[in-house]
């Protein structure tokens, strides 16, 4: 048993290797972080990254003590990360709310839940009373809350309201992933487990710094290193993050230019007669496209477009073109970046072309950020339907009215879900009149600050923030609604694998804070929404409700809940959906036949342009004649809408360290995990660095046409020409500090809608 | 032989759609969707104008004087607002219809003339031009119920 105390995990993230060889089980290593003398234990997972670590929260006198790792869950088999091992920490900060606030003049004054609530109500009410009153509420919540929780702001959002406008921070962590699972395969859905690192012989990593993303993950990851038969390793980062270090090739690319890079890739697997002609025959559209697209991406055009070695490109596709059992895992470097989906889709085309995919440790992941964001997608809280339908399909829209048993044309199916940003774009102009921003921090984390700053300002527009502390949005609300936290309420998320766990209550909330199901059930009734018979719009009051609720949801789509239960989550082990009465232990892997969901009547999506993201109907889908095969997307390389110039010479890339969770918001409370990271930095190259006269540790001013930020150098192994600061760097522990993000480029994928937070152009100089 | 007119109409047109492209996507930069992919779209006319002129050079010299009306004219320059935007977008649509239908009667052209390269670019091009059609019309259907109905 591995115990961790003082700091051990921070100094060590990955902690010590357990060593095991191709298809053995992985070893059993309990992390913990807890004193003696627990008067009980509650069934948990990690909310403060995506893998879904299941965990036991200590509770003594009715107070969170510690943490310990689940031995027999599926997902960690006992270990921890240093956010899950000390960022609980965070819910004993003594600043949490414990009260709602309203806004009187230029303050925010403690009030009662009443007179928060009535002023939501009041306000939604006389919107409601215009004709499209709905086109004037938006809804920004996380990836951070529950299921239950979204499926109920879903409701009200789609059913009692009937706004198009709900989004997720989702948005700008995972709404590739989805696009890209959306446009291969059909629908969303991980076709891969984390059980495929137990029997793969090669690892690609597509702009994915596990090592700090996801640490136990990339502990699994070592463990195989470490043992016999060890899996090969490729990594594409313009940084020499662990993962890079660690790997037997690193491409590090131009920002900007990932889909040059993937589609050389591709080329050469066609080239070198690695492609599988019976799977792409079989269960593929699009291969002669694919092949007369990729034609072009010759090494030598490659390394000029990407800036790298033509026979590292040659060693990479060796590598992943040489694989029996190919994983792969995409995230931020892909998804934060110029072409994110056509780039995400490339690697799904890997897979495909190579049948790498449905068996054991032939798998993908298109990854989360974060813990829950998969529920924000399935539930429809990030503006898709619930239970992955497709808003063009009316046949779904009527499954839909029927289970919510209101009239379809209150369902908002008549133009895609709006984006996040377009949300604030419509905020901004005036037409929504209150947005409600629910556990997380949009001042900090979206591009562009000044006008999102500028926007949550306005008089006209109510602002309401559900949180569990003040933050930076929080000082420019309306209404401040304090939401018990991780440990203080009851519910299940589901991880990158598709696993579902339950989260109990093990402790009470401070003050007046309530769980955040509690709040949404709350403006339902005051709202009074109703169904075609009226009867109350929704019929639950607590959270097992709510899931039994989304089991009758879900049915019959790729993220069928209907076989699991409260009690069956409670038996020691997460369960990957889908979990059925004919597959009552859940699904390990999608797609072990090659059977894909897009079947027109099944799809979650016509499909899109990827360049432009325009629609494409139902009719140009079914002439396609899909018929259960997978579609391989062949887009062209183009420039990033940002790239260097004289003026801006270098580009900044923005990203994550192992310590912090998006805007810190919980791990700057967290005592161990704040000491680590205590403030923002700017890598850059040591050649760079000489040639500006900066050293080590001297302050650095980064302009963009956007903005200027200040911050000590550190001289790193990023590439030349590239700077890297982290994101999560808001003001709120230090006045006068300026985030990355008011640098960013406000820009987005014309599919995913993901804003490109990689490829901004800068210029640098002494501070 | 009239096929350099058409072919003079779609070049016209083509460049008139990038230019058009470019001013709605200076004016409207407060949407930055409409900045980045309107000036995309307006260097993919600009490609289909390049690949059109050579085409448009030849055929030039077997054609008789160019008749009247043949040339229209589909924009005055962009508008403000929500309720602007959705106008302008509707001029960018129908100045791309313009040219989708004339990639249409010059592929049949092609045909005629049995020009295989004229009819290999129509063939790239075109579908080129309807990806424009369907992207516009989407960004209009998304639009439209807010800036018409929702917005004051």
């Amino acid at each position: 048993m591995a115990v961790s105390d003082g700091t051990e995990r921070i100094r060590d993230p990955w902690g010590e290797r357990t060593p095991y060889g191709p298809g053995e089980r992985w070893p059993i290593r309990v992390d913990e972080n807890c004193p003696a003398g627990v008067d009980a234990w509650f069934r948990s997972a990690s909310v403060l990254h995506s893998n879904g670590d299941a965990m036991d929260i200590g509770v003594r006198d009715g107070r969170i003590v510690g943490v310990r790792g689940v031995a027999t869950d599926r997902v960690n088999r006992g270990r921890l990360g240093p956010k899950d091992l000390y960022g609980w920490r965070s819910v004993h900060s003594p600043d949490r709310l414990t009260r709602p606030l309203v806004r009187e003049g230029d303050r925010l004054v403690e009030t009662d839940w009443d007179t928060a609530m009535g002023r939501i109500v009041e306000r939604s009410k006389q919107l409601l009373a215009r004709p499209g009153g709905w086109g004037r509420f938006g809804f920004y919540t996380s990836g951070q809350l529950f299921l239950e929780e979204y499926y109920t702001l879903a409701v009200i959002g789609k059913a009692g309201l009937g706004t198009p406008h709900m989004d997720g921070n989702t948005r700008l962590c995972t709404a590739t992933a989805a696009a890209a699972l959306k446009a291969s395969f059909g629908t969303d859905g991980q076709p891969g487990s984390y059980t495929d690192v137990d029997h793969c012989d090669a690892i690609a990593l597509w702009g994915h710094n596990v090592a700090e993303t996801q640490t136990v993950l990339w502990a699994r990851m070592l463990d195989r290193r470490r043992g016999g038969a060890r899996p090969a390793m490729l990594a594409v980062d313009p940084r020499t993050t662990p993962v890079a270090r660690e790997a037997d090739v690193h491409l590090a690319p131009r920002p900007g230019t990932n889909l040059a890079l993937v589609n050389g890739i591709l080329r050469l697997i066609i080239h070198n007669g690695q492609s599988d002609p019976a799977y792409v025959r079989a269960h593929t559209i699009g291969f002669e496209e694919l092949c007369r697209v990729v034609d072009s991406y010759t090494p030598a055009r490659v390394a000029e477009i990407c800036d790298l070695r033509a026979a590292d490109l040659e060693r990479a596709a060796e590598l992943v073109g040489g694989a029996y059992r190919l994983l792969s895992t995409v995230l931020q470097g892909f998804y934060q970046s110029n072409q994110a989906t056509a780039a995400a889709c490339a690697v799904n085309n890997l897979h495909l072309i190579r049948g790498m995919l449905g068996r054991p440790g032939a798998g993908l992941y298109q990854m989360n950020g974060q813990p829950t964001a998969q529920n924000t997608r399935e539930t429809g809280a990030d503006g898709d339907l619930p239970g992955l339908r497709n808003w063009a399909n009316a046949t779904h829209i009527r499954q839909l009215a029927e289970l919510w048993n209101v009239d379809g044309t209150t369902i908002p199916h008549w133009a895609p879900p709006t984006h996040a940003m377009q949300i604030f774009r419509y905020a901004e102009q005036g037409s929504i009149r209150l947005l409600w921003i629910s556990a997380t921090n949009p001042a900090v984390s979206l591009p562009e600050l000044a006008r999102i700053r500028r926007t949550l300002s306005s008089a006209d527009l109510m602002v309401v923030v559900q949180d569990l502390y003040r933050t930076e949005t929080t000082e420019l609300a309306d209404v401040v609604l304090p939401a018990a936290g991780w440990g203080e309420k009851l519910g299940t998320f589901t991880n990158a694998d598709r696993t579902v766990h339950l989260s109990e209550k093990a402790v009470e909330p401070p003050g007046e804070a309530r769980a955040d199901l509690d709040i949404f059930l709350d403006y339902a009734a005051r709202m009074d929404f109703r169904d075609r018979d009226g009867r109350p719009l929704i019929g639950w009051r607590d959270a097992e409700g709510a899931f039994e609720a989304w089991k009758r949801c879900s049915a019959g789509r790729p993220c069928d809940y209907t076989g699991i239960t409260y009690e069956k989550l409670r038996a020691g082990t997460g369960i990957q959906w889908p979990c059925t009465a004919d597959r009552p232990h859940g699904t390990e892997r999608l797609y072990t036949e090659g059977i894909f969901h897009t079947d027109p009547d099944y799809c979650e999506t016509y499909g899109q342009d990827l360049s432009t993201g325009a629609e494409h109907t139902a009719q140009e889908y079914r002439a396609k004649e899909p018929r259960g095969r997978a579609f391989l997307h062949a887009a062209h390389y183009r420039p990033a809408p940002e790239v260097p110039d004289e003026e801006y010479p270098f580009m900044l890339t923005t990203g994550r360290t192992v310590y912090h969770f998006h805007t810190r918001t919980k791990t700057a409370r967290a005592p161990e995990l704040n000491a680590a990271a205590p403030d923002v930095w700017v890598e850059l190259h040591a050649d760079d660095a000489a040639r500006l006269g900066i050293g080590d540790g001297d302050r650095v001013r980064v302009t963009s046409p956007r903005g200027e930020m200040f911050a000590p150098a550190r001289i790193a192994d990023v590439r030349p020409g590239t700077v890297f600061v982290p994101f999560h760097y808001g003001c709120f522990d230090a006045p006068g500090r300026v985030a990355a993000n008011e640098l960013t480029v406000t820009a987005w994928d014309p599919v995913s809608k993901q804003p490109l937070f990689k490829v901004a152009a800068v210029r640098i100089g002494k501070g | 032989m009239h096929l350099a007119h058409y072919l003079g109409l779609l070049h016209r047109s083509q460049n008139a759609l990038a230019e058009a492209f470019r001013q709605v996507a200076e004016d409207h930069k407060e949407e930055p969707d409409i900045f980045h992919l309107c000036h995309d779209q307006a260097r993919v006319c600009d490609a289909h104008a390049g690949r059109l002129e050579p085409f448009a050079r030849r055929y030039a010299e077997d054609a008789p004087d160019e008749p009247e009306r043949l040339h229209s004219e589909l924009f005055r320059g962009t508008r403000t607002g929500g309720l602007g935007l959705l106008r302008d977008l509707q001029d960018l649509y129908l100045m791309a219809a313009e040219c989708d239908i004339c990639w249409t009667v010059v592929a049949q052209a092609a045909q005629g003339a049995r020009d295989r390269e004229l009819l290999a670019v129509t063939s790239e091009c075109g579908p080129e031009t309807a990806i424009q059609l369907s992207w516009l019309r989407g960004r209009m259907k998304q639009a439209a119920p807010q800036a018409l109905v929702v917005a004051d």
